[in-house]
């Protein structure tokens, strides 16, 4: 590996594709910016509502696990090319924590 | 400055050695120490059986076997097994991915010095007052109750290794997924290489668990916490959760890697591509994936009620398949192959049938019922040995052979090497086999002695007879290290002459920069694609020769791992109360510790390069041993 760095040039469509690539990224930002808060709504709304806990409590988690989701894919760019490994790794590890935890609640505790 | 090959002082070398981030002087420091601790759980060993070779013995007395059994564990999995493992990792692993060294060199030194640190804090017990004496699981119920340090110094130091250990895997991982050579695709991977990125997974999994045990055990014994005291509102059954949750994978973690050793000297000493290569990829994978849904088959007589009881019953039957399935493969690699019984092979042959018969036994303990009448008895000292030492140190016997040459530059005698093997294949099945007949007739586990009228007098006495074939198994093995050493008798770059893979296509040991060009990889088997195409080069290169990067060596890993080891005594101390230095030595230990840290942070360190016409001169002059 020879240490000849070598600035990178652009040429005028690379430059272009690279902002449709830009304003489309920013656009999925601004939706999915627009669905959590959405989101964040509903779940104050079914509290102040005064629903059973036993539906407010798994909506919530729910709620929270789609936020979770589109925070990960679109603020922390893991739908990018090369994240491939990294989200397998992330599930792996939470599938393993939420099997863990699951069995705990389940069948070890109650 | 790296092609003048010139005589060091010991001084100088011992710097050297200190200093070092290359993965291949870090291995010979993992494999240096890992023997070390591998003698001393060896000789705790002896004297358990010492002890028990005939009733009513009085050689230990029962305090003392208490802190011999657990630091015969302790010491056998956490100082010996995995370091050992961790060796060759190091040594190999990077040679076969045809990578210059792993992604963090720095990383990889602080890794071995925490492990270092930490097996030396754990063994210093011995001398400040006695050593742990829970058992190597070390259930709180028992923990909280013991008197003196031992137990501290098995929380602390255990938690400083552990810290070494998750670095080295991180590290790892990182190496597999980053830095391969081009061509090296994940399905074109050494399985040593996929079995290191399985066992390291594992680790990033499953260590801090056993962190978060050890945490809470140092707080509720040294800082007044109560997560362990039922009288206060707390569990005692969760260090048996968190510790299992940990310590089912970590034997996975140690019996993936052996795996590996084994699917390369099978296909080496049948000079055939393994059979099944993609279903031996997948087997270990799912394995990983099971090796964290069974750990309650550990406590099925702690009571946790019917349905648990079943579910992980039904779980840990169903691990037994992909491991099947491996056997098989191996089986079908070695039919119809052109087999040459060197020392490792003779090794990898002996591991089928014994891995085989510790499965079967962890199956007969996997069904709950029947595990209530083998439970903490002796047959599962049967079942555990079989599986560790008929599959983990039967692979790192097999792998110091294997990888000598690779790591040294000379070869073992293969003469002595078969003498240790049938000393130590023989020994093992003579003590462990008779075992499980000690069980099944009642004798429980981690009892310091017997009387003469429970009839167990004959089984034990051979027993022990088969323990001191194993340690002259080991002796011989020590002798022919010193012999080879000092003949010292070079060898080439394939020494057995049907290697496959990578590492057999550059020098013995590999310049410590490994490839002079990057090779790239046309397949599984690349070297022994190369060889068939008639490639006397070995390789094909995938970039013209050149500059090459390199890390600057370091001190620093050292002085953080020292800084650990010293602040430990002041948090050990600190519990007596009557001493006034404990908290200033703990202060002092962090302040090294975090002080060495922001040096390291702050201070740039650039490497350096190696210029095309050293490189040049290496190949010209041969220069084919590792040191600089
Ligand atoms: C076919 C696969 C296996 C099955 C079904 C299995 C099952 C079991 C079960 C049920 C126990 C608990 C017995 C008891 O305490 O009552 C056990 C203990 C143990 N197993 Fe296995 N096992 C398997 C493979 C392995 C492997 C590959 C290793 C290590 C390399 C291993 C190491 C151990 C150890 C160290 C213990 C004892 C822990 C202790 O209590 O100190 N097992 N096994
Ligand atoms: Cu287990």
């Amino acid at each position: 590996m020879a240490h000849d760095v070598h600035t990178p040039t652009r040429s005028h469509t690379e430059y272009e594709y690279l902002r449709r690539q830009r304003s489309k990224e920013m656009r999925s930002q601004l939706t999915s910016f627009a669905i959590m808060i959405f989101l964040t709504l509903i779940a104050f709304t079914t509290v102040s509502a005064g629903f059973s806990p036993y539906l407010i409590v798994p909506i919530i988690l729910l709620l929270a696990a789609i936020q979770v989701v589109l925070q990960l894919y679109h603020f922390m760019h893991l739908s990018n090319k090369g994240h491939g490994t990294v989200a397998f790794f992330m599930f792996s590890g939470m599938f393993v924590a939420f099997i863990t935890v699951l069995t705990f609640v389940t069948i070890v505790w109650w | 400055m790296s092609s003048i090959a010139q005589k060091k002082g010991f001084g100088a070398t011992v710097w050297d050695y200190m200093t070092t981030v290359d993965h291949k002087k870090i291995a010979i420091l993992y494999f240096i120490s890992g023997g070390l601790f591998f003698v001393i759980g060896g000789i705790e060993a002896m004297m358990i059986r010492i002890q028990l070779m005939k009733a009513g013995n009085d050689f230990l007395s029962a305090g003392l076997y208490n802190e011999i059994i657990t630091m015969h564990g302790t010491t056998m999995i956490f100082l010996a097994s995995m370091p050992l493992l961790l060796a060759f990792m190091n040594a190999v692993m990077p040679l076969q991915i045809g990578a210059r060294d792993v992604a963090f060199p720095f990383l990889n030194s602080l890794g071995f010095w925490l492990f270092f640190f930490g097996g030396i804090f754990l063994n210093l017990s011995w001398f400040l007052g006695g050593a742990p004496d829970a058992g190597w699981t070390n259930y709180a119920s028992l923990a909280m109750a013991s008197e003196g340090h031992g137990i501290d110094f098995y929380t602390l130091g255990l938690t400083i290794s552990g810290f070494g250990t998750l670095i080295a895997g991180i590290n790892f991982l990182v190496t597999i997924i980053n830095m391969r050579a081009p061509g090296m695709t994940y399905m074109r991977m050494p399985l040593f290489t996929w079995t290191t990125f399985v066992a390291s997974a594992l680790i990033l999994l499953a260590f801090p668990p056993l962190t978060i045990g050890l945490f809470f055990m140092v707080f509720d014994r040294l800082f007044g916490a109560n997560f362990f005291d039922v009288a206060m509102g707390g569990n005692t059954i969760i260090w048996e959760h968190l510790f299992w949750i940990f310590g089912h994978p970590e034997v996975y973690i140690l019996i993936l890697p052996a795996f590996g050793i084994f699917s390369e000297i099978f296909a080496i000493f049948s000079r055939k591509r393994l059979f099944g290569y993609t279903a031996l990829v997948f087997a270990t994978i799912l394995i990983g994936f099971y090796g964290f849904m069974v750990w309650a088959h550990h406590m099925f007589t702690v009571g946790l009620g019917p349905t648990a009881n079943a579910v992980f019953a039904l779980a840990t039957m169903i691990i037994a398949v992909p491991t099947g399935v491996k056997i098989f493969n191996w089986l079908l690699t070695i039919w119809g192959g052109s087999i040459s019984f060197t020392t490792p092979m003779l090794y990898a042959i002996a591991f089928i049938p014994s891995f085989v018969a510790g499965g079967v036994t962890g199956v007969m303990q996997a069904m709950a019922p029947l595990d209530y009448q083998l439970h903490d008895s002796y047959f599962i000292v049967a079942h555990f040995h079989y599986v560790i030492v008929g599959g983990v140190v039967l692979a790192i016997l097999a792998g110091t052979h294997l990888y000598w040459p690779k790591m040294f530059g000379t070869m073992l005698n293969e003469k002595l090497g078969k003498v240790t093997f049938w000393f130590f294949l023989i020994g093992f099945h003579l003590t462990f086999f008779i075992q499980h007949f000690l069980g099944l007739m009642g004798m429980p586990r981690r009892v310091y002695t017997f009387g003469t009228d429970q009839g167990w007098d004959a089984y034990n006495l051979i027993s022990s007879v088969g323990a001191l074939f194993m340690a002259i198994g080991v002796i011989v093995l020590v002798i022919n290290v010193i012999l080879t050493t000092i003949k010292n008798e070079r060898v080439g770059n394939d020494p057995w002459g049907d290697g496959r893979t990578l590492e057999w296509a550059i020098p013995s040991p590999p310049p410590f920069y490994n490839f002079a060009q990057t090779p790239l990889v046309r397949g599984l088997d690349s070297y022994w694609i190369e060889k068939m195409e008639g490639n006397k080069e070995g390789m094909v290169y995938a970039e013209p020769l050149g500059d090459i990067h390199m890390p600057n060596g370091s001190f620093i890993p050292v002085v953080i791992s020292f800084g650990m080891f010293v602040a430990s005594f002041g948090a050990l101390y600190h519990m007596d109360g009557d001493k006034a230095w404990a908290l200033p030595v703990l202060i002092i230990g962090l302040a090294i510790t975090f002080g060495s840290m922001l040096v390291r942070s702050l201070k740039d360190d650039l490497g350096f390069h190696i210029t095309k016409e050293e490189l040049l001169r290496d190949a010209k002059g041969g220069n084919k041993d590792g040191s600089k």
